[in-house]
C-alpha cells in the first residue's frame, strides 16, 4: 500500500501541524459573517427556482428541447440540494447563523437516505474514523474492496459491477448504508436490532418515490411516462455526479487507509494529519466546486468539516502551503486523473494482490 | 439584513387551502411548499409571524420602533412580550421586547429598545433600522398580565427599559376606561432617561384615577421622589400597596427588594414580576455564584468539575447521545439554556443567552443550564 510514501512525523512536527491548523480554524470562525450566511441563502434560493423550472420544463416534456431542459434543471436542483446545501448544512457549517432553516440537526434533504442516518454514518463514522478499514464505513461501504488493507474474497471479482450498480442507484446505497446490511448477512449484528431504521429508511424512500415517481407524472396527465422517465433521469445524473465526486474524495492514487492499530492513540495533530494523508482534492473552476458541494476540497473539508464550504478554497491555500512546508504530500488533481485512477483502483483489488 | 417585501396582499381563501394541502407538501417534500413560495417570492404565506417597522423614533438613549405584524401575528395581553429576530452580519439574533402600547389583537404596535454598547441587537437596531424593513416576530408570551376581572387597586412599579409592560398595562386600563385606582412608581437615573415622560404625564393630567410618580436616582427633582425603591418611597405614593395588585419589572435589584418585602409581610399572591436582563450584564451579576452545572430535563446537578459537559452529564447517570468525542460531528449538540461555556478547541466563550453547545468540547464558565 502506499503507507510507505507517507513520511513519518515527529509527535513535534504533528503537534505543530495541529496548532497550524487549529489557527487557520480560529481564523475564519472569527471571519464568518454575512456574505457567508448570504452566500448559502442564494445557493439554496437557486435550488428551488431550478427545482421548479424543472418540475415546470418536464410538464411539457411531449415538447423535446422542454423534456431535456427539465432533466438538466432537475438535476441541478437535486446536485446542489444533496452537494452544496444537504451535505455541508448538516455538518453543521451554518448552525451558527441560529437561522432553523440552516439547522445541521434538522434539515431534511431531497435523496432516499434519512438525513438522520447520514449524520451518523457521516458526520459521526467516517468523519471521525476516515479511513480506518475496518471502522470507516466509507472504506467500501460493506460492498466493495477499496484497499489491499481488505482482504482479497472471490466475492470481489465482481467489485466492478458493484462499483456500476452503486453509481448507478447511489441514493439507495447511502440510504442503506447505516443499516450496515453486510454485518447482517455476516450474522454480526441481527435484523430485529436495525428495525426502527428499516422503518425510517421504508418511510423515506417512500416519500421520495411517491413524489417523483407517482405525483407529478399523475398530474402530468398524458405527459406521465415522460415525467416518470424525466424525474429517472434527474436522479440518474444526480446518482454518477455525486458517486464520482465522493469516490475521489479517498480513493484515488496516493490516498492513505489506515488500520486500527495505526490510528490508536491518536492526538489531535495526529488526527489532522490522517485526514491530510486520506484525502484528495480535484482541481477545477469555480462552478465545479459549487456543483461537487466543495468535495473538490474533500481534504479542506475533512481538516474542517464544520467551516462552510465556501471557506475551503481560500483555506486550501494556506493548508497546500503547510503541506509543502513539512514535506507532505497533498493530493490534487484534475477529475479525470482523479477518477481514472480510482476505476483502476476498482478493477485491480477484484483480483488477489 | 436583507430588505424582504412584505406581505401586503394575502392569497385567496381558496388558493390557500390548496397551498396548505397535503398534496402540495408532498409534491414539495422535504422542504414544504411555504419554502419555495418563501424564496421565489417572499409575500406568499410567510413560515411564521412577522412585522414591518412601520416608524422609528429615537429617544434619549433609546429607540421606540412601531411594528406592523402581519396577520399570522395573533396579538397580546398587555404585559406580555414577543421575540423579536433581526440579522445581525449573518446570524438570526432574538431578543425579547414587551410591547408598551395597549393590549390588541393585531394592528401596530409599540416596542422600545434600550442602547446597550455590547449588545448586538439593540445596538443594530439603533443604527440600522429602518422605516421598511422586516424583522421576525414571535406569539407573544408570559403571564405578567391582568386578570380578565381587573383589580380595584393597582400599583405598577419599573425601573429603566422594564416600563414598557407596565405602560402597556398602563394605556390598556386607560383604554377601557378603568376607573380604579392606579398608581404608577417608575424609577429612572434622571428625567431624561424616562421614555414615555410626557405620556404619563399626559395620562396623569387626564385620569383622575391615576397617578404618576417617577423617583429619580442619579438627580433630585422637586416633587418627584429620589433614590433606589425604600419604605419610605412605598408609604409616601403607594400606602395602601398591601390590599393592591402589584405589578413590578425592572432591574433584579428592585425586583428581589420587592419580593422579599412583599413576602415578609405575606403578600405575596398579590405580586407578579418580570426581569428583563441583557444577557451580558446577566454574566456579570451571576458569575460570583459559579460552579454548578444543571440538567433542566432531568433534575440532576452537579458541582462543575472541569470536564466536558458530556463527561459531566454522563457522571450524573445522564445518557446523552455522542459521536466522536471531539468536536467534529456535533451528535452531542444540545441547548444550553443558561450560562456561558467555553469552547475548549476555540477558546471561545459563549454569550450566556439560549443556545445549542457541543457538550464534548464545551466546559462551563459559571453556572450552566442545560436541557438534558
Amino acid at each position: 500500500m502506499t503507507t510507505a510514501t507517507a513520511p513519518q512525523l515527529s509527535r513535534q512536527q504533528t503537534d505543530e501541524l495541529g496548532r497550524e491548523l487549529d489557527a487557520i480554524r480560529k481564523l475564519v470562525l472569527a471571519d464568518l459573517g454575512e456574505q457567508d450566511a448570504d452566500y448559502i441563502r442564494s445557493v439554496i434560493r437557486l435550488q428551488r427556482k431550478f427545482e421548479l423550472a424543472g418540475r415546470g420544463l418536464l410538464f411539457f416534456g411531449f415538447i423535446p428541447p422542454a423534456w431535456l431542459g427539465g432533466v438538466a434543471a432537475l438535476s441541478l436542483s437535486k446536485i446542489l440540494d444533496n452537494m452544496e446545501i444537504g451535505h455541508n448544512v448538516m455538518h453543521g457549517q451554518y448552525d451558527w447563523t441560529k437561522d432553523p432553516e440552516l439547522d445541521g440537526r434538522s434539515f431534511e434533504w431531497d435523496s432516499a437516505c434519512p438525513s438522520d442516518h447520514w449524520r451518523h454514518s457521516h458526520n459521526y463514522i467516517h468523519h471521525t474514523y476516515t479511513n480506518i478499514v475496518d471502522k470507516d464505513r466509507d472504506v467500501g461501504y460493506g460492498v466493495l474492496r477499496m484497499s489491499e488493507h481488505q482482504p482479497w474474497h472471490l466475492y470481489y471479482l465482481g467489485n466492478p459491477l458493484y462499483a456500476a450498480l452503486l453509481a448507478v442507484f447511489f441514493q439507495y446505497g447511502v440510504a442503506l448504508h447505516d443499516l450496515e446490511v453486510d454485518r447482517i448477512v455476516t450474522g454480526e449484528i441481527t435484523l430485529p436490532e436495525k428495525r426502527e431504521q428499516l422503518e425510517a429508511i421504508g418511510r423515506k424512500v417512500g416519500r421520495q418515490t411517491l413524489k417523483d415517481y407517482v405525483l407529478f407524472p399523475l398530474l402530468s396527465g398524458p405527459s406521465a411516462p415522460l415525467v416518470f422517465a424525466g424525474n429517472a433521469s434527474a436522479n440518474l445524473v444526480r446518482n454518477l455526479w455525486a458517486f464520482t465526486t465522493i469516490f475521489c474524495g479517498h480513493f484515488p492514487d496516493g490516498t492513505v487507509q489506515f488500520t486500527e492499530l495505526q490510528a490508536a492513540e491518536e492526538t489531535r495533530g495526529d488526527w489532522y494529519y490522517r485526514q491530510l494523508l486520506g484525502s484528495a482534492d480535484i482541481d477545477g473552476g469555480q462552478l465545479f466546486h459549487v456543483l461537487s458541494g466543495n468535495l473538490s476540497h474533500q481534504i479542506e473539508h475533512h481538516l474542517f468539516p464544520d467551516l462552510p464550504s465556501n471557506r475551503y478554497a481560500d483555506v486550501a491555500i494556506q493548508v497546500r502551503e503547510i503541506c509543502e512546508r513539512h514535506g507532505i504530500p497533498y493530493n490534487v488533481g484534475g477529475l479525470g486523473k482523479q477518477f481514472g485512477s480510482v476505476v483502476r483502483k476498482i478493477a485491480r483489488l477484484a483480483l488477489p494482490d | 439584513m436583507a430588505l424582504i417585501p412584505f406581505p401586503r396582499a394575502s392569497l385567496r381563501s381558496p388558493a390557500r387551502r390548496l397551498l396548505r394541502s397535503g398534496l402540495l407538501d408532498a409534491l414539495a417534500a422535504p422542504h414544504g411548499v411555504e419554502s419555495y413560495l418563501e424564496h421565489l417570492h417572499p409575500s406568499f404565506l410567510p413560515r411564521g409571524p412577522r412585522a414591518q417597522i412601520a416608524e422609528i423614533r429615537h429617544g434619549a438613549g433609546s429607540v421606540t420602533l412601531t411594528l406592523l405584524p402581519n396577520e399570522r401575528w395573533n396579538g397580546f395581553r398587555a404585559g406580555q412580550f414577543v421575540r423579536l429576530t433581526v440579522e445581525v452580519d449573518g446570524v438570526l439574533e432574538t431578543r425579547c421586547y414587551s410591547p408598551a402600547c395597549e393590549e390588541r389583537s393585531g394592528g401596530e404596535i409599540e416596542i422600545t429598545v434600550k442602547a446597550h454598547r455590547a449588545g448586538k441587537v439593540s445596538r443594530y437596531l439603533h443604527e440600522h433600522a429602518r422605516p421598511g424593513m422586516t424583522v421576525g416576530l414571535s406569539d407573544a408570551e408570559g403571564d405578567f398580565v391582568l386578570p380578565a376581572e381587573r383589580p380595584a387597586r393597582l400599583l405598577l412599579i419599573s425601573s429603566g427599559s422594564g416600563i414598557t409592560p407596565v405602560m402597556s398595562i398602563l394605556r390598556t386600563l386607560c383604554t377601557e376606561r378603568h376607573c380604579g385606582a392606579v398608581t404608577f412608581l417608575h424609577y429612572a437615573p434622571t428625567p431624561s432617561h424616562v421614555v414615555y415622560r410626557q405620556q404619563l404625564a399626559a395620562i396623569a393630567a387626564e385620569q383622575r384615577n391615576v397617578q404618576v410618580v417617577f423617583a429619580y436616582t442619579r438627580e433630585t427633582v422637586a416633587g418627584q421622589l429620589a433614590g433606589h425603591i425604600s419604605s419610605e418611597h412605598l408609604r409616601r405614593v403607594a400606602c395602601d400597596y398591601r390590599r393592591s395588585h402589584t405589578y413590578v419589572c425592572g432591574a433584579p435589584g428592585l425586583i428581589a427588594w420587592v419580593r422579599s418585602r412583599w413576602a415578609d409581610e405575606g403578600i405575596e399572591r398579590l405580586l407578579r414580576t418580570e426581569s428583563f436582563l441583557p444577557p451580558s450584564f446577566a454574566t456579570a451579576r451571576y458569575s460570583a455564584a459559579a460552579g454548578m452545572v444543571h440538567f433542566s430535563r432531568s433534575d440532576a446537578q452537579v458541582y462543575d468539575d472541569g470536564r466536558s459537559l458530556l463527561e459531566q452529564a454522563e457522571h450524573v447517570g445522564l445518557r446523552p447521545p455522542f459521536g466522536c468525542r471531539i468536536g467534529i460531528c456535533r451528535m452531542c449538540t444540545c441547548r444550553k439554556t443558561a450560562g456561558s461555556v467555553r469552547n475548549v478547541l476555540s477558546g471561545e466563550i459563549s454569550s450566556p443567552a439560549e443556545e445549542d453547545i457541543q457538550l464534548c468540547v464545551s466546559v462551563p464558565v459559571d453556572n450552566v443550564e442545560l436541557a438534558l
